[in-house]
């Protein structure tokens, strides 16, 4: 049903570190790997060869760049964009056939293929680009928070995590229970000042971000200045050899 | 946002067919059975034809239109599903509203409540279709209070205009129908002024700071995919300032010769049936327009500083 459930027994979500995502799209393929066989299988892309590859990914790494407020310097930010999980989401209570629904138990925000007649409605009720139409199937399809795997007591608990929080070789991303104030991932985001994506909508999205630390360093610091000649035997053959290497 | 042509269509067609129904529906509370059955039947065959086809064209787009029944059980919180019952639900009355009109079945006293109700669930639909856009907060050109007088008008108008054109076939006097089309194109037009000058006044108050967090001195540094995704190709469309106000432009000029031409039908009736063909032109303008300006929230990811 599109009805929101009032509350649920747990938010489970992702925190997500913008300070130690390197963009290296890990948690993007295994995403894809994972759930190309799994709740959401199959995953076709079109035209995989071809000039104009496309299809359906769950989990997308935008770079962004962020200059100083002095505007002297700038970084990139690595930024995984991914369904949110909302408390409140409009792409739940705009379908019409009850695919989308919103689970009262976890929070997780979930798509049945068996009923979703490809509307495609839910796309545009979200801001954050969470669902992607999948032209193969004719249905829509969205991050699962791994549904396939959290609860699977075929795996070792260790395992039981969000294939791309597993995959990160940064440890960039977290998986638990944000409903609840004690958990590890609640405490982070107390920690690091973690933050919703567009507040001001009003979707209450689950999952937080985390932002990237200060910088430690600036740009000069790094650079070592030339050290003057002191016109010894030595600093002339090395005058010598720089003339002679810089061909005039 | 994309102007996928099977929406357009859906929209254009169907709100000009439940406006001629819900005109046909008004008249004969106080006029009562159709003089002429010819033109009863043509009349209720163009008007539930325009809203199969538009109806239709949607559920061919849908990606499983072989389930499109289950659209009708979520009425509660989805105005698109609300809009199917009404659909469905308008059609057994529309039918036995034209039945009865027509005077294919006598029922003199029945046609009078018939036609009330044809006409309320008419306008009831295009309310629906007009709420699953205004209802949507992410697209700021829609979330817009005239949006549903945009469409009701555009019903309105359009639906009168195509009586006109039929009466004119039918060598029939239209009567009421010819102020009450002029009322309503010249309402739309001064709506859609409004509607247009509300967009371009409304504040673009998501921007990529808030989508990302990152702070003011935020801007794109790569795109997450070497072609399009469905994300873009869906929610990215966006014509340009410049294109839009020529269109802006044409469709105001479309409409104020179709209201010449409905104001010259009353000397020459058959003029009245290029004013209908104008007026659907100017639906179809301005329905494009309508998908074209849509910017979408989630743009704001891909570059788009404000939305």
């Amino acid at each position: 049903m599109t009805a929101l459930p009032q509350t649920t027994a747990k938010k489970l979500g992702l925190v997500i570190d913008l300070d130690t995502c390197v963009g290296c799209q890990a948690c993007a393929t295994s995403c894809k790997e994972w759930n190309t066989q799994g709740y959401s299988a199959p995953l076709a892309d079109e035209d995989t060869r071809g000039a104009d590859p496309h299809g359906p990914w769950l989990n997308r790494i935008h770079g962004y760049e962020v200059e100083d407020t002095n505007g002297k310097d700038s970084r990139v930010v690595h930024f995984p964009r991914s369904c949110l999980h909302c408390e409140t989401p409009a792409c739940v209570t705009v379908c019409p056939t009850g695919a989308s629904y919103k689970r009262a138990e976890d929070g997780i925000v979930l798509i049945n293929p068996d009923t979703c007649i490809g509307c495609k409605l839910c796309s545009w009720a979200c801001p954050y680009g969470a669902r992607e139409y999948d032209v193969q199937e004719g249905v829509m399809k969205k991050c699962t928070l791994c549904v396939d795997r959290i609860y699977n007591e075929n795996f070792e608990p260790e395992d039981r995590q969000p294939a791309c929080v597993k995959a990160c070789p940064t440890g960039a991303r977290h998986f638990g229970d944000l409903g609840d104030e004690n958990s590890a991932v609640s405490q982070l985001v107390k920690a690091r000042g973690g933050f919703d994506l567009l507040p001001e909508m009003g979707y209450k999205p689950t999952n937080k971000y985390l932002p990237p630390r200060a910088k430690r360093d600036t740009p000069q610091a790094g650079i070592e200045a030339l050290p003057k000649g002191d016109g010894s035997a030595m600093d002339r053959l090395f005058k010598l050899a720089d003339r002679l290497l810089s061909g005039n | 946002m994309n102007p996928a042509y099977s929406v357009i269509l859906f929209t254009t067609a169907s709100g000009a067919g439940y406006g001629l129904l819900a005109l046909l529906g008004l008249t004969s509370t106080s006029v009562g059975q159709s003089p002429s059955l010819g033109f009863a039947i043509v009349a209720m065959v163009i008007a539930l034809g325009l809203i199969t086809i538009g109806l239709l064209s949607s559920t061919m787009h849908l990606g499983h239109p072989e389930r499109a029944w289950r659209a009708l059980s979520q009425w509660k919180t989805s105005w698109l599903s609300r809009e199917g019952v009404a659909a469905i639900v308008s059609y057994p009355f529309a039918l036995a509203f034209g039945v009865t009109w027509a005077g294919l079945y006598t029922a003199p006293d029945a046609v009078a409540p018939l036609g009330f109700i044809t006409a309320a669930l008419s306008l009831v639909t295009v309310f629906t279709t007009g709420k699953i856009y205004a209802t949507l907060k992410t697209i700021r050109a829609w979330h817009q209070p005239l949006t549903v007088p945009v469409y009701l008008f555009f019903a309105l108008a359009s639906g009168s205009s195509l009586h006109l054109a039929l009466s004119a076939l039918f060598g029939r006097d239209p009567g009421a129908i010819a102020p009450v089309a002029l009322i309503a194109l010249v309402t739309l037009a001064f709506l859609k002024f409004l509607y247009w000058r509300a967009i371009d006044a409304a504040p673009r108050e998501h921007t990529m700071a808030n989508a990302t967090g990152l702070g003011a001195n935020v801007r794109q540094w790569e795109v997450p995919h070497t072609t399009k995704n469905f994300v873009q190709r869906e929610m990215g469309f966006v014509v340009a300032r410049r294109h839009a106000s020529r269109l802006r432009g044409l469709f105001f000029i479309v409409l104020l010769c179709a209201g010449l031409l409905e104001l010259a039908a009353s000397l020459i009736p058959m003029l009245s049936l290029a004013g209908f063909v104008l007026m659907f032109i100017a639906a179809w303008v301005e329905r494009w327009l309508f998908f074209a300006q849509g910017e979408h929230v989630v743009t704001l990811f891909y570059g788009n500083a404000q939305a």
